[in-house]
């Protein structure tokens, strides 16, 4: 029991990123109809978000410092970051502590400016064009985003750890009365599973109970008709765009801590976001994120030691082989709708 | 000529010719000057030309002809250099058995994936082939690798090795190395001529042969009334079905065809270098023939060997460009301008190259749909309509060669 329990957490958090980057691109397939294979580029942004903001902060100057010295007897030279000149020692290394919150609030706007720039820059002149070109072209546009960061920001993984204060683990058993140190698991990912839930609660509750998200939802069903209705249903989606956008960010600034971000990070999630988009339904909000969680911990109980050694290399293709399963048994995916994508 | 028609033949002659005269063409400048940087006229990289160029048509015939959009192409080409080197290492080292069974194996693969894959079309297949490439991935970097069953041998890439079987190889009489009938795939001849150095080598011709043949075969399938049936898949599938002709058959044709197409390109792969590792079905591998193939003109003859020529060209003349060149390049400017210049060139090339690619790439998506191809053929028109301005038909706008 306690083993079930702990997969199913580890799968959670994969999940989640899963999810909320499924969500993202459901959004801009079901409003704008385009396939964006930029959207794991990103969510790489977003983590580099909280890399850029991490840097930012701990952008330092050099001081003398008299009471200690190094081993020639030298007074030491001392990086003092510039917050902690502005806001005193303690507040400063807090601050430092916690870029990694901090660049949620940093990359909403950047993320959202991205996306209106994508979408106004770009994928507006690829709406009559065949769904091949807009692949081919959100795929250029990841190479190239992918490579910008790479310029700046070398190949290699940078580390950037949550705060102090979700280090360590929580013994999660004890709390629901098994023995302790049955499930012990590490704190900042089920901060980001609260994290994810609470993105994809909001973005559901805006599309649910404002009248924005009712024209959206409108525009979705039929968007010929909400135009007739004299509404600028084109700004509206790319709004829709933005909020994608952000969503997939956030997604990649919570999940920096989780791995440390590198150029690729996003192609690598983005090929198992499509599966994931697939197997919920092209176009279906509630199946991306049951998709996500979904898979996500299919995977987890793939890799346990015992799916490991009856199945050799089971959790390598687990992924796939459900998504080709679903494809040919459900062609609309879990919750597909009729009529999305079938030309 | 062939059965080809007048100006299919010229194309077919012309690249005849590129193709045979190759290590002249891509080696313009003289060894000791500085250009020589830019000459690609070695054997290595003349093998890689002609490779993926094989590989560009054959995903041409699939994408250009019938419009499904494959994203996991590059999983035929890996599983055909792992058969070619389980030949080698099994049998013997001579090419020809290794060639054809990394044909045979392509094939194999290619219906078994194509028979589900085309049961959905437009984004659904491109995910279900992409799906598929990366479940042989991971099955070939890890799973097939096992003490038990070492079929791939995973991420150390799959080799001969001293010990193996090779039941017909004969180390006394034939090099120990891949070669056709005795003929070392390492063959080199260096002719020299003043500064130049030219070098012939029996892979790049063996390569180069065997691309010609399968131009040829290209033009005949694309001139064919099967052909035909692909772009009616193309254009308008529904009415295609109406006419009471199942598109179905025909697609998983084009999609064996396209396989066996880049089955042939990874024996081949292996051929010229015997070993292969699961990083040649990578979905970027994929990508990259989607990028050659675009990039020269989806759909157009000559546009995938363009493409494919391209990239590779760039991928390993440009990324061999650092700053310290560059700096050289701007030398006789004043020193202001040197460094500015070279800080605004360094990040689209060397390592970057990327970053150009990927710029391009977008920019003939966007503004060039036919690719190089179309490019060559708007600045042609251009000239031609200037000459023909009054009276005359413009020949140049009622053909569409090679479409």
């Amino acid at each position: 029991m306690d083993a079930i329990l702990l997969q199913i957490l580890n799968g959670l958090d994969k999940g989640s990123a899963y999810a909320l980057i499924a969500l993202g691109l459901t959004l801009i397939f079901g409003t704008l109809g385009v396939v964006n294979f930029a959207h794991g580029a990103l969510f790489m942004i977003g983590a580099f978000c909280a890399v850029t903001l991490q840097k930012l902060l701990s952008l330092s100057y050099v001081v003398i410092d008299e009471t200690k010295t190094d081993f020639m007897g030298n007074p030491l030279k001392v990086e003092m970051p510039y917050v902690a000149k502005w806001f005193g020692p303690e507040i400063g290394a807090t601050i430092i502590d916690w870029s990694v919150p901090l660049a949620i609030l940093f990359s909403i706007p950047v993320m959202i400016a991205i996306g209106f720039a994508i979408e106004r820059g770009l994928i507006k002149y690829f709406y009559r064009r065949p769904h091949a070109d807009q692949i081919l072209v959100t795929f250029g546009l990841a190479i190239v985003l992918q490579e910008i960061v790479k310029y700046y920001f070398g190949a290699n993984p940078i580390p950037t750890p949550a705060p102090d204060m979700f280090a360590g683990s929580i013994d999660i058993g004890m709390l629901v009365g098994f023995d302790p140190n049955a499930i012990v698991y590490p704190s900042w990912r089920l901060i980001y599973f609260a994290f994810a839930a609470l993105i994809i609660g909001g973005v559901f509750a805006f599309l649910q109970f404002t009248t924005f998200g009712m024209v959206v939802r409108a525009g979705m069903a039929d968007r010929e008709t909400v135009g007739l209705l004299g509404i600028n249903i084109d700004r509206r989606f790319t709004i829709m765009f933005g909020i994608a956008a952000a969503v997939a960010g956030l997604a990649g600034v919570m999940y920096a801590p989780i791995n440390s971000p590198n150029y690729h990070m996003g192609m690598d999630f983005l090929v198992l976001s499509f599966v994931v988009v697939v197997v919920g339904g092209m176009g279906s909000l509630p199946g991306a994120v049951l998709a996500g969680f979904l898979l996500g911990i299919l995977e987890s109980f793939a890799s346990t030691t015992w799916a490991t050694t009856t199945i050799p290399g089971i959790n390598q293709v687990v992924i796939y082989l459900v998504a080709i399963i679903v494809l040919l048994a459900r062609p609309r995916g879990l919750m597909g709708r009729k009529g999305v994508m079938e030309d | 000529m062939l059965g080809l028609n007048g100006r299919d033949t010229t194309v077919f002659v012309i690249v005849t010719v590129l193709a045979i005269m190759a290590p002249f063409l891509l080696n313009p400048f003289p060894t000791e000057s500085g250009l020589a940087q830019f000459n690609a006229g070695y054997p290595d990289l003349m093998q890689r030309f002609a490779i993926f160029a094989i590989f560009a048509i054959g995903f041409n015939i699939l994408f250009g002809l019938t419009g499904y959009l494959s994203f996991g192409h590059a999983a035929f080409l890996g599983v055909g250099s792992y058969a070619a080197v389980w030949i080698f290492k099994l049998f013997t080292y001579n090419v020809v058995p290794a060639i054809l069974f990394s044909v045979v194996i392509g094939a194999i693969f290619a219906l078994a994936i194509g028979f589900i894959s085309l049961r959905r079309s437009g984004i659904y297949f491109a995910i279900l082939t992409l799906a598929f490439a990366q479940m042989s991935y991971a099955l070939a970097y890890s799973v097939l690798s096992n003490p038990k069953f070492n079929l791939t041998n995973g991420e150390t890439g799959l080799q001969v090795y001293p010990g193996d079987l090779q039941m017909f190889h004969n180390p006394e009489r034939v090099p120990d190395l891949p070669h056709l009938f005795g003929l070392s795939m390492r063959a080199n001849y260096e002719l020299s001529v003043g500064g130049w150095d030219f070098n012939f080598n029996a892979g790049y011709y063996l390569c180069a042969a065997i691309l010609l043949l399968m131009f040829y075969l290209s033009m005949r399938i694309f001139r064919s009334p099967f052909g035909m049936m692909l772009r009616a898949i193309k254009s308008n599938q529904t009415r295609m079905t109406y006419t009471g002709l199942n598109a179905r058959p025909y697609a998983l044709a084009a999609f064996v065809i396209s396989g066996m197409y880049a089955g042939l390109a990874g024996g081949l792969m292996a051929a010229v270098d015997p070993l292969t590792g699961a990083e040649r079905m990578q979905w970027t591998a994929s990508g990259e023939v989607v990028l050659m193939t675009i990039l020269g003109g989806a759909g157009t003859l000559i546009g995938p060997i363009l493409g494919a020529g391209f990239i590779k060209y760039f991928e390993n003349i440009f990324s061999k460009i650092n700053d310290s060149v560059l700096h050289a390049w701007f030398a006789a400017l004043p020193d202001g301008l040197e460094d500015f210049l070279v800080a605004i060139i360094y990040p689209f090339i060397g390592k970057g190259w990327h970053l150009t690619l990927g710029i391009l790439f977008m920019l003939v998506v966007i503004f060039l749909p036919g690719g190089l191809v179309e490019g060559g053929q708007r600045i042609g028109r251009l000239f031609r309509s200037r000459k023909t301005r009054k009276g005359e038909t413009d020949e140049a706008t009622q053909s569409t060669p090679a479409e």
